[in-house]
């Protein structure tokens, strides 16, 4: 079995109000089969033996579907790894020797809680703003009840497998929020559902997005890039278009 | 719900909105350097052709209609340049810093917008100043810049071209700001695409290419005709 001895370069904050710091940990004997996070997992165990304070990370479900796991890999959040999540990086990817740069999600809209654990409620705060259809959600109706063509699904589809993570904040620039929110308004505004509440959602998300600090799109798509749902810039394109058409609409008529 | 009025203050303080203004003073510009350039450009018919363009753009509309252009280039240079810094500034401070680079799609070009964007900025004031004001300069003495087609007194801006990019550091100038004018029309012309929300991956290819071709052609028409007063091809 083969084993990985690497340099860690680890991003360390007591709190939120403590300044940060790079602390350089040596990790050995990492085996090829563990994961990114297995690999924290077994260097926070050799902190807990010496009686320090472990490595703070995000994470829950470990297979890239509940987007809780975060983590900036050597300055791309989730790794170079194309479509996956930290938590579905696996150490054979790195060379024996390595030197691993870990830091949090950075943006002012995410503020770091304790070491890599960043605070992700701003994007709770804009799906509470719009991110929902207002319906009685009573038992589930009957398939194809609403028809729905196949390409709308398949984008609506496409859209709703945003997890949430962040990596299209953390590898922006500017730490745009528009991936995110375009994915959201994406998916709902493609549906039969979404189509009452299309303009007051799209102005409301956007305007959320404002209010909570996240920068601007300069159309670089490296949130693209970085998405380990591989959503596409394509919905940015949609929510610009909607959103001009929802101010139009605001202005001169009733929304 | 709201007055129209409210509403451009909302369109304007929100990201997308600014965006938008930033998108269609954008097309403006970019159309207006097609034009400038094909007006340009005929300084390689002769000097005839080029002072009866240069006569009738100034007496288009009994001499209103170079007004009207300049009014409406610089309300949109100047939203577009507000727009372009508010955001920058906004974005700079959005708080995105890592130990390590770990950038995989960003062009160069992109990278540069603000800083291309301020020095055509500084070059269109020198421009203004050169050949518009003409400040510093001689090209207001109609001793030396006065020609006379078919019994009628014409400026003589070609004379006046040919002159002021005799001057080597003035050619240099020009040079660099075009250059930097093309890369940002590289990024800036996709942009307006996808800011306008019509720009989609079946598209994204074409725009692209279509928005590299037209920043050479930009290039290349316009830095040509320095080059060629330079080399002696127009004199």
């Amino acid at each position: 079995m083969a084993k990985l001895n690497l340099t860690l370069k680890i991003w360390r904050q007591p709190s939120p109000d403590n300044d940060g710091w790079i602390e350089t940990r040596k990790a050995n004997g990492i085996p090829t089969e563990a994961s990114f996070l297995e690999m924290l997992d077994i260097v926070n165990q050799e902190i807990l033996e010496e009686g320090a304070d472990p490595i703070h990370f995000d994470h829950d479900c470990r297979e890239g579907i509940c987007g809780m796991c975060s983590l900036t890999i050597n300055g791309v959040p989730h790794s170079k790894e194309e479509g996956v999540t930290t938590c579905q990086v696996h150490m054979r990817k790195f060379n024996d020797g390595d030197t691993i740069w870990i830091e949090p999600f950075r943006a002012n809209a995410f503020p770091v809680m304790k070491d890599l654990i960043v605070d992700r409620t701003s994007f709770d705060n804009i799906i509470a703003a719009g991110g929902y259809i207002d319906v009685r959600t009573g038992s589930a109706p009957d398939a194809n009840s609403v028809p729905i063509p196949k390409d709308q699904a398949d984008w609506a589809f496409d859209a709703a497998t945003c997890i949430g993570c962040g990596a299209c904040v953390a590898s922006c620039k500017n730490s745009s929020a528009m991936l995110f929110v375009s994915a959201k308004a994406s998916h709902l505004n493609t549906l039969p559902q979404g189509q009452p509440e299309k303009d007051k959602r799209v102005l409301a998300m956007v305007r959320q997005m404002d209010e909570e600090g996240f920068g601007n799109c300069t159309n670089q798509y490296e949130c693209e890039a970085a998405c380990p749902k591989l959503i596409s810039a394509d919905n940015i394109s949609k929510l610009n278009r909607d959103f001009a058409l929802a101010s139009a609409k605001e202005a001169v008529a009733t929304v | 719900m709201s007055s129209p009025l409210l509403s451009i203050t909302k369109l304007w303080s929100s990201s997308i909105g600014k965006k938008i203004v930033v998108a269609l003073t954008g097309i403006v510009l970019t159309l207006f350097l097609a034009g400038h350039l094909s007006g340009n450009l005929l300084m390689y018919v002769g000097e005839h052709a080029f002072n009866e363009y240069a006569y009738f753009l100034h007496h288009m509309l009994h001499g209103g209609g170079v007004w009207i252009a300049r009014i409406v280039l610089l309300v949109c240079i100047t939203l577009h340049i507000v727009a372009t810094v508010q955001l920058t500034i906004q974005n700079r401070n959005s708080g995105t810093k890592y130990q390590v680079d770990g950038t995989q799609r960003s062009s160069l070009n992109s990278k540069l917008m603000i800083w291309s964007g301020l020095t055509i900025i500084a070059f269109i004031i020198y421009h203004i100043l050169h050949f518009t004001a003409r400040v510093g300069n001689e090209y207001n003495n109609p001793d030396l810049y006065k020609v006379i087609y078919d019994g009628k007194e014409y400026h003589n801006a070609y004379k006046m071209v040919i002159d002021g990019f005799s001057w080597f550091p003035a050619t240099l100038f020009y040079v660099i700001a075009v250059t930097l004018l093309c890369s940002h029309l590289s990024h800036g012309v996709a942009s307006i695409f996808q800011t306008l929300g019509l720009r989609s991956s079946k598209t994204d290819a074409l725009i692209n290419k279509g928005a590299k071709l037209y920043s050479i052609i930009i290039w290349v028409g316009f830095i040509s005709i320095p080059i060629s007063v330079m080399l002696k091809i127009i004199k």
